[in-house]
């Protein structure tokens, strides 16, 4: 790896470099100052990188730089300060972020308006007449106007949307409430009339923003964190043409046919047949199996796996769409078409609630008609009816319960993707679980360290730092988890597919493949020490707390299943321990059919699973999570993503996400309550702009607090 | 009555230059990353 940090820029002509290129890198390891200062001070020292800025939040670093460095090249770059990093795609444009943004725009604005139109409206209350009072409403409908029409539009859009497609939702009765309100206070204030209720109009919006924003960041903030954990396969690849040249082409140029260079450590751009070479490979992505798979001359290779010996030669069969990564995201693209047709609560409570308030105002129109009133006066309290059961408080209410639940979720390692994850997590009756990677850790774990001396343990220790192979990875996380310091040893190196080598004194000392062995066990490594040798064998660990998660999802009232696509033989031990049925033996498509199955029976499947394959069951259940370890497009398709080796998080998120919808009930019940209360004041005619003011900001503030109450809602 | 037409466009231009700071901050991506803007203040230039 880091021999390929030697760059091949030797002249130090700062001013002919070309920086024009911008490369994102997706770095989860940083955490602190320090890391920041590494990163930025360090790369800019890399000949061709002309600037380095780290975003800490996202756990990116955005390069600029000379176009004739790789990706690869500035990934060894980075690894060479020590940090692992993985080139994003194209920077783009990114539509959450940029929709954020537009709605934090639109609440400042409203927010600035509503305040200076409260401050006239105010002067208004307490006694301005004649003259200044005409002022007064003139200056109020000049902000007001160019507010409404600029902070109103993601209403005015959404409502659209809805009524062009014969649907309601929560934005047309808003939008119906803001703009006859407006309406009705521009003429007011053109005839000289004595109320105009411009501060309540404003008012709304800007609560009904904040309730949008806040719904915007929740949605933003877990899309950032997954996304730092979210490696992109490959961008490209090491090309060798006929002439025996060598060039880096991105992922899409690739083409059946090319011959591939793939070094240890990168991941394949393409899927495509082994020609030269030898070596294991990790497809974890695919089968969740954590055992590297050795590949010769001859055999098939998928896009995605991580080649981790010696270097290969691939030539490729397949790229870019008819790979066998892009055949299983459309699996998933398509699975996933049933979950946009959920519904989600707050659009639910709308159905009834549009159509009753609309009635409702047109009733005490037409009520106040025939009693003899006049147009004007009847239109006035229509008006009112309107805003007085605009659903602020029911605008807040959903959102305002989800972000808290949802910021204390994560402060417990769940990060949960949106708020209509949180309301499909709380429907869920019975859970379905893969077991690999899931269940299990996925990761191979040692498992006779305890039979090692302390000087062996040291000696180990010293000999897995350098490797990245995926025993090596194990045994260093076991030993430096229990404070184990390394043994200084001499000439240390690693032999691709044999293991690696060192001296302690005069002693010859190594950890390799078992050699003439007879074993069950697939994982297992070799370590030599002069003529002693000590087997390590690995096992695939389950969760600290599987069982106990399992036993208490069933508490709560729901189902438990294992689908696995190991084997049956394999899955017994499990099944036994964790009370639970499981079925093996099963490919992607077959989970999904067993979602499908299950759903045609009226359940409402949690899937919680991590490979590749169980990508289009996450898709299609009603709800799902994956833990942080899982395969990229897991953590894509999964509703919520949670962090750490204990798997607890699971059946945590279930009952917060109850917890929220009752709390989002209660809301919508005060919000009703206070309707009871206030609507027939308006049909009354009762109701002021000074009375719809106080009445809008108080159900506001209570739903809040109410949802507040959920800050310890992830116990 | 004449203070006000003096004082309320002063009030008005004061919150419009408090609007215009905060989408000029927002654009120039101060708020684009929170936790990095802590964390700078402690790394030590002087190596």
């Amino acid at each position: 790896m880091a021999s390929q940090a030697l760059i091949p820029l030797a002249t130090d002509t700062e001013t002919d470099i070309d920086t024009t290129q911008i490369s994102l890198f997706a770095v989860p390891g940083m955490h602190c100052a320090g890391c920041i200062g590494k990163i930025e001070n360090g790369l800019v020292r890399t000949p061709g990188i002309a600037s380095a800025r780290v975003n800490l939040s996202a756990k990116r670093v955005t390069i600029q730089h000379d176009p004739a460095l790789s990706p690869p090249d500035l990934r060894a770059a980075i690894a060479a300060l020590g940090f692992e990093a993985e080139p994003l795609a194209d920077p783009g444009v990114d539509v959450a972020a940029a929709e954020n943004r537009m709605l934090i725009r639109a609440l400042a604005v409203a927010g600035f308006a509503a305040m200076n139109i409260m401050l006239l409206s105010v002067s208004v209350w307490s006694g301005a007449e004649g003259g200044t009072r005409q002022m007064f409403h003139w200056l109020s409908a000049l902000i007001a106007l160019p507010t409404v029409a600029y902070a109103g539009r993601p209403f005015f859009r959404s409502a659209w949307a809805a009524v062009r497609q014969g649907r309601t939702n929560m934005d047309v009765p808003i939008s119906i409430g803001v703009l006859l309100t407006t309406g009705m206070s521009v003429y007011e204030t053109l005839i000289g009339g004595e109320d105009a209720w411009f501060d309540g109009a404003v008012m709304l919006l800007f609560f009904l923003l904040a309730g949008r924003c806040l719904d915007s960041l929740m949605r933003g903030r877990a899309r950032a964190g997954v996304a730092a954990l979210l490696k992109q396969s490959a961008p490209g690849a090491m090309l060798l043409d006929d002439s025996g040249q060598s060039r880096w082409v991105a992922a899409s140029a690739l083409r059946p046919g090319m011959m591939m260079l793939v070094a240890a450590g990168e991941r394949l751009a393409a899927d495509g047949r082994v020609m030269e070479g030898e070596s294991g490979i990790d497809i974890a992505f695919l089968t969740g199996e954590s055992a590297p798979v050795r590949v010769r001359p001859g055999d098939l290779v998928q896009a995605g796996a991580l080649n981790i010996d010696g270097p290969i030669r691939v030539v490729v069969t397949a790229a870019g769409p008819d790979t066998v990564i892009a055949d299983i995201a459309r699996l998933m693209e398509e699975a996933a078409q049933g979950k946009s047709r959920y519904v989600r609560l707050a659009d639910r409570a709308a159905r009834y609630y549009a159509p009753s308030v609309h009635l409702l105002s047109a009733l005490s129109f037409a009520g106040w008609m025939l009693a003899g009133a006049g147009v004007h006066q009847s239109l006035l309290i229509a008006v009112a009816v309107l805003l007085i059961t605009c659903p602020c408080a029911l605008g807040l209410a959903v959102p305002a319960a989800q972000i808290v639940a949802c910021g204390a979720l994560m402060k417990r390692g769940v990060l949960v993707k949106d708020g209509s994850a949180l309301e499909r997590l709380a429907e869920v009756d019975e859970a379905l679980f893969d077991k690999t990677g899931t269940l299990t850790l996925g990761r191979p774990v040692p498992r006779d360290l305890a039979g090692l001396g302390g000087e062996d343990r040291a000696v180990l220790l010293a000999l897995v730092q350098g490797s990245r192979h995926p025993l090596s990875v194990a045994l260093r996380q076991a030993l430096e988890g229990e404070g184990v310091v390394p043994a200084p040893l001499t000439d240390l190196r690693e032999q691709a597919g044999e293991g690696m080598t060192g001296r302690l004194g005069d002693e010859t000392v190594t950890l390799g493949r078992p050699r003439s062995l007879i074993t069950l066990f697939d994982l297992a490594a070799q370590y030599r020490r002069g003529d002693r040798a000590v087997l390590l064998r690995f096992t695939d660990a389950l969760r600290p707390d599987a069982v106990e998660t399992l036993t208490d999802l069933r508490a709560i009232g729901l189902k438990t299943l294992i689908a696995s696509g190991d084997r049956p033989e394999a899955l017994t031990e499990i099944a036994r321990q964790t009370e639970t049925t499981a079925i093996g033996h099963l490919r992607p498509q077959d989970k999904l059919a067993l979602i499908e199955r299950l759903r045609a029976s009226g359940h409402r499947v949690l899937m919680v699973g991590d490979g590749l394959n169980d990508g289009p069951a996450l898709a299609a259940g009603h709800a799902s999570m994956a833990p942080a370890s899982a395969s990229d497009a897991s953590q894509l398709a999964a509703d919520a993503v949670f962090l750490g080796d204990r798997l607890a998080p699971v059946a945590m998120a279930v009952r917060a996400a109850r917890r929220t919808v009752r709390v989002v009930k209660q809301n919508f019940a005060l919000a009703i309550g206070y309707n009871v209360f206030a609507v027939p004041l308006a049909i009354a005619g009762h109701v002021t702009p000074l009375v719809a003011a106080v009445a809008m900001s108080t159900s506001s503030l209570i739903v809040i607090a109410n949802a507040l109450r959920l800050k310890g809602a992830a116990r | 009555m004449t203070g006000l037409t003096v004082l309320i466009p002063i009030a008005l231009s004061l919150g419009l230059l408090g609007l215009a700071a905060f989408f000029w901050a927002l654009g120039s991506g101060q708020f684009d990353d929170s936790d990095g803007a802590a964390a700078r203040i402690l790394i030590d230039d002087d190596e």
